[in-house]
C-alpha cells in the first residue's frame, strides 16, 4: 500500500511507558497511529502512512519504539 | 533595518498543533525566529518542538512581551482568534487561514485599526527579513528558505504567497537579494495593501527598490499607481501581473478568491496600463524582474 | 456566486424593498399570460448568468402577444452552455427620475461601501463616464448599519423631504441585506421614482461571497439552490465537478479552482499565483493547456494523487506537466509522492507521463530523491517558470 514511507512500531516498548500510546495517536498530524485492541499499544493505519509529513513528533515521543523509514532513500 | 519585524521580534502561533502550523513552527525555529508560545484550545500544557502550548493568548501576553501572532486556525475560528489576539494587545497579526468571507475579514481589519493593530492577510504566508526574522510560512524548511531569500536591497510585496518566494528566489539568484518580503494575501479584502505598506519600505534604508506581484481583480494596483503619482517616492517599483489569460474569460474565478475579472479595473491589461502610466516598470516574465530593478536603481 | 435576478428580487421582497411588479415565467405561454395579467407594455428578462448578456437577455414589448414571441426567442438564449432559467415578466414603470445604487467591498479602505448616482446604470461603468454623478459612503461590517449613513447618501444625491426619507429606507434595507446575506456585490442598476412619489427597484444584480456559501445555506435552500450549484459563468463540466469533489472531500490543502480547457497539456500546477503565471507562460510558448489547477496550502498526498489521475485520464491528455512556483508551505515531496502514486495506479511509468517536474522549494531534496527512484528528472529552482513551461510545450509537441 504505502509506497514512500514505512512506520515500524515496537509495542513492547510503547507498553512500558504509561500514556505513550495515547500520545502517539494524538501527536501525529496525519493519523498514522490508532489505539490497538490491547491496552497501551498502537496500530499503524496503513492507508495514512504515505501522508507522513516527517514531522518526527512520534519519534521524539518514543525514540526507541517508533521508526519512520523513507523508502526512497 | 527591517520592515515590520526585527531581530528581537517575539511571536506566537495560534493553531500551533495543526498539520500546517507544526510544519512552519519547526521551520521558523530552525530559521532562528523567536516563537515564545502557541495556542490551541484544549491542548494547553503540551509542547511542540520545545514551544509551550496554551489554551488562551492572554496566558502568554500576561507574562511576556508578544510582538506578533500567526493565525492558522480553521476557517470558522479565524476571526475569533484574531479578536483574541488584538484584545490581548498584539499589534502585528498575520492571518494565514484561507477562505474567510470578506465580511469577516473587513470586520477584523476594522477592529484591528481601532486597536492600533496591523493585519497582514488573510490568505497570506507572512513576512520575512532574510537572516533576521521569519514571521510566517515563507520559504519552507530553513535550508530551502535560505536558498530563496538572501539579504539584499529589494522589498517585495505579493498577493500570492508562492510567488513571493518565486520572485525572491529570482532576486536572490541575480545577486540583488531581498530586504523584506511580505506576502500580503490573495483575498478581496486584506488587512494591508501595497499602499498601506509601501511607506514602511520608504522608511527602510536597506530597501532600494520594490517589486510587487499582482493578479487580476481588485483596485490595489490602481491605488498603487495613484500613490506613486501623488507621492514623490524615492523607490522605483517593478510589477509583475499574472493571469493575463483571464482577460479572455470574464467572470471566471481562478487562483485566489480575489482573482476575478468582473470590472474593468480588475483586468490585467488595465492594471498594467495604469501602472505603466504611473512610471512603474512592468515585467513580462519573472526572469526579467532583476534586470528591470537593476536598470531602475542604476546598479 | 451570481444570483438570477428573480432570486435577488425574492430576497429584496422578503426585506420589504419596494419592487416593480414582477413575475417569473417558465414558458412562453406563461410569459404571455403574465404579460396580459400585468397589462400594457412589459419588460421581459431572460434569467441568465454568463457575463455580457445584459442587452441580449432583455426585451421590451407592448402587449401580451409580443411577450409570447419575445419569450420564445429569449428562452433559446445560450447562457454559458445553459438555457435561461425562465423569464422575468415585469411592468414597465413610468417614472422620469432614475437612480442607481451599488454595494460592494472597497479593497482600499477594506470596508463595505455604498455608491449611488442619479442616473441608471452599473456604478462601475458610470464611474468611467460620469464620475461626478457618483456619491459614496463607507459603512462597517463590524458594527450594525446605522440609518444615518443612508440618509447622508440620500442627502448627497440632493434628495429632500419624502424622497430623502424613502431613499434612506431603501438604502438602509439594502445595506442590511447586503451584510446579512454575505453578498460580495449588490447592484441596483435602476431604481425608479414613480409618479406617486414611491421608489421601486427595476433592475438588480447580486453576487454571493462564494466562501460564505456554507453558512448561507438556509438562504440558498430558501431560494432553491442545489447543493453543488456554484453559479459559475458557464456550466461546470464533469471534469470540473470531479475536481471540486476531490477538493471538498479532503480539507488538507487545495487543488482548486479546476477548470477544463480544450488543449492537450495536462497541468498539475500550483499555487494560486504560480498557476496563473504558469498558465500565461504555457500559452506564451504556444502550448495549449488541457486544464487549470491550483495546488496550494499543502495538499495531502492523496489529494495530489487524485488530481493527477483526474488530469491524466482527461481525454486528449497523454502527459502532464507538474510545475509550481518555489513552494513554501506546499511541500515538493508530498506533491511528488501524490503524482507518482497517481500515475502508478493508472498502470503507467512516471517517467513516461511527466513532461517536467518543476516544484522547487520546501522539501525539494526529498522530492528529488523520490523522483530519482522513479526515473523522473527533477528540475530545480534555477530553471525559471517560463523556461519550465517552454520545455513542457516543446516535449508535448
Amino acid at each position: 500500500m504505502a509506497m514512500f514511507i514505512r512506520v515500524d512500531v515496537d509495542n513492547s516498548i510503547i507498553e512500558k511507558a504509561p500514556g505513550l500510546a495515547d500520545k502517539l495517536v494524538e501527536v501525529c498530524p496525519v493519523k498514522i497511529f490508532k489505539p490497538a485492541p490491547q491496552a497501551n499499544a498502537v496500530e499503524v493505519v496503513e492507508e495514512n502512512v504515505d501522508e507522513c509529513t516527517l514531522c518526527d513528533l512520534c519519534m521524539q515521543a518514543s525514540p526507541q519504539g517508533v521508526h519512520v523509514i523513507k523508502l526512497y532513500e | 533595518m527591517a520592515v515590520i519585524v526585527h531581530e528581537d521580534f517575539q511571536f506566537i502561533v495560534q493553531g500551533i498543533t495543526g498539520r500546517e502550523a507544526l510544519n512552519f513552527t519547526r521551520e521558523c525555529l530552525q530559521y532562528g525566529s523567536k516563537i515564545i508560545g502557541g495556542v490551541t484550545p484544549g491542548k494547553g500544557g503540551r509542547e511542540v518542538y520545545g514551544v509551550p502550548v496554551y489554551d488562551t493568548v492572554r496566558e502568554i501576553t500576561e507574562k511576556q512581551r508578544v510582538d506578533g501572532t500567526i493565525i492558522t486556525v480553521p476557517l470558522a475560528f479565524a476571526p475569533d482568534a484574531a479578536y483574541e489576539a488584538i484584545d490581548a494587545g498584539i499589534k502585528e497579526v498575520i492571518i494565514i487561514t484561507e477562505g474567510i468571507p470578506r465580511k469577516d475579514a473587513s470586520a477584523v481589519v476594522e477592529y484591528a485599526a481601532l486597536h492600533g493593530a496591523r493585519v497582514i492577510g488573510p490568505n497570506c504566508l507572512g513576512v520575512i527579513v532574510p537572516d533576521v526574522c521569519r514571521f510566517g510560512s515563507l520559504g519552507g524548511p530553513a535550508v530551502d528558505c535560505r536558498k530563496a531569500f538572501k539579504p539584499g536591497v529589494v522589498g517585495v510585496m505579493s498577493r500570492s504567497g508562492g510567488m513571493t518566494t518565486e520572485i525572491c528566489n529570482a532576486l536572490t539568484l541575480s545577486g540583488l537579494g531581498v530586504s523584506t518580503a511580505i506576502s500580503i494575501g490573495g483575498d478581496p479584502v486584506i488587512g494591508s495593501t501595497y499602499v498601506d505598506l509601501i511607506p514602511l519600505f520608504e522608511a527602510d534604508k536597506d530597501t532600494k527598490a520594490v517589486v510587487i506581484y499582482a493578479e487580476p481583480g481588485g483596485t490595489a494596483e490602481a491605488e498603487l499607481a495613484r500613490w506613486t503619482q501623488e507621492n514623490n517616492s524615492r523607490l522605483p517599483i517593478v510589477a509583475f501581473v499574472a493571469g493575463r489569460f483571464m482577460d479572455e474569460m470574464p467572470g471566471m474565478s481562478f487562483g485566489h478568491a480575489g482573482t476575478v475579472v468582473n470590472k474593468k479595473v480588475d483586468s490585467p491589461a488595465d492594471k498594467m496600463r495604469r501602472m505603466r502610466e504611473a512610471g512603474i516598470s512592468v515585467a513580462e516574465e519573472i526572469g526579467d524582474i532583476p534586470n528591470l530593478v537593476r536598470e531602475r536603481i542604476g546598479n | 456566486m451570481r444570483f438570477y435576478e428573480f432570486e435577488t428580487k425574492q430576497l429584496l421582497k422578503k426585506h420589504r424593498i419596494p419592487l416593480v411588479q414582477s413575475e417569473l415565467a417558465k414558458t412562453a405561454d406563461e410569459a404571455e399570460k403574465l404579460a396580459s395579467h400585468i397589462g400594457g407594455p412589459v419588460i421581459l428578462k431572460a434569467q441568465a448568468i454568463a457575463p455580457g448578456l445584459a442587452a441580449a437577455s432583455m426585451r421590451e414589448v407592448s402587449d401580451s402577444a409580443g411577450a409570447k414571441a419575445a419569450a420564445t426567442e429569449l428562452l433559446g438564449l445560450d447562457d454559458g452552455g445553459r438555457k435561461p432559467n425562465g423569464i422575468l415578466v415585469e411592468a414597465r414603470p413610468t417614472g422620469e427620475t432614475v437612480y442607481s445604487l451599488s454595494f460592494t467591498y472597497d479593497g482600499t479602505t477594506k470596508r463595505p461601501v455604498v455608491a449611488a448616482a442619479d442616473m441608471a446604470g452599473k456604478i462601475d461603468d458610470l464611474g468611467d463616464t460620469h464620475p461626478e454623478r457618483i456619491v459614496r459612503r463607507h459603512f462597517s461590517a463590524l458594527y450594525p448599519f446605522s440609518d444615518y449613513i443612508a440618509k447622508e447618501l440620500a442627502k448627497s444625491l440632493a434628495l429632500e423631504g419624502n424622497d430623502l426619507k424613502r431613499m434612506t429606507r431603501i438604502v438602509s434595507g439594502l445595506a442590511r441585506l447586503f451584510l446579512e446575506y454575505d453578498l460580495a456585490d449588490l447592484d441596483v442598476r435602476s431604481l425608479v421614482k414613480l409618479g406617486d412619489g414611491n421608489f421601486v427597484v427595476l433592475d438588480v444584480e447580486a453576487d454571493l461571497e462564494i466562501e460564505a456559501r456554507h453558512r448561507q445555506r438556509p438562504m440558498l435552500d430558501e431560494l432553491g439552490f442545489a447543493k453543488e450549484d456554484l453559479r459559475q459563468v458557464r456550466e461546470p463540466t464533469e471534469f470540473e465537478l470531479e475536481g471540486a469533489r476531490i477538493d471538498d472531500e479532503d480539507p488538507r490543502g487545495i487543488i482548486s479552482p479546476i477548470a477544463e480547457f480544450d488543449g492537450n497539456i495536462g497541468l498539475v500546477i500550483g499555487a494560486g499565483g504560480g498557476s496563473l503565471t504558469l498558465t500565461d507562460a504555457v500559452r506564451k510558448h504556444g502550448g495549449r493547456p488541457a486544464n487549470y489547477a491550483a495546488i496550494g496550502g499543502n495538499p495531502s498526498v492523496d489529494k495530489a494523487r487524485r488530481l493527477t489521475k483526474l488530469v491524466l485520464t482527461k481525454p486528449g491528455v497523454d502527459k502532464i506537466a507538474v510545475m509550481s512556483n518555489v513552494v513554501s508551505n506546499t511541500r515538493a515531496d508530498l506533491v511528488a509522492r501524490g503524482v507518482i502514486k497517481g500515475i502508478t495506479e493508472l498502470g503507467f511509468e512516471p517517467a513516461d507521463k511527466i513532461l517536467i517536474f518543476r516544484v522547487p522549494g520546501a522539501w525539494e531534496a526529498d522530492a528529488a530523491k523520490i523522483l530519482k527512484k522513479y526515473g523522473v528528472e527533477y528540475c530545480d529552482r534555477t530553471v525559471s517558470i517560463s523556461e519550465a513551461a517552454r520545455r513542457a510545450v516543446e516535449k508535448v509537441g
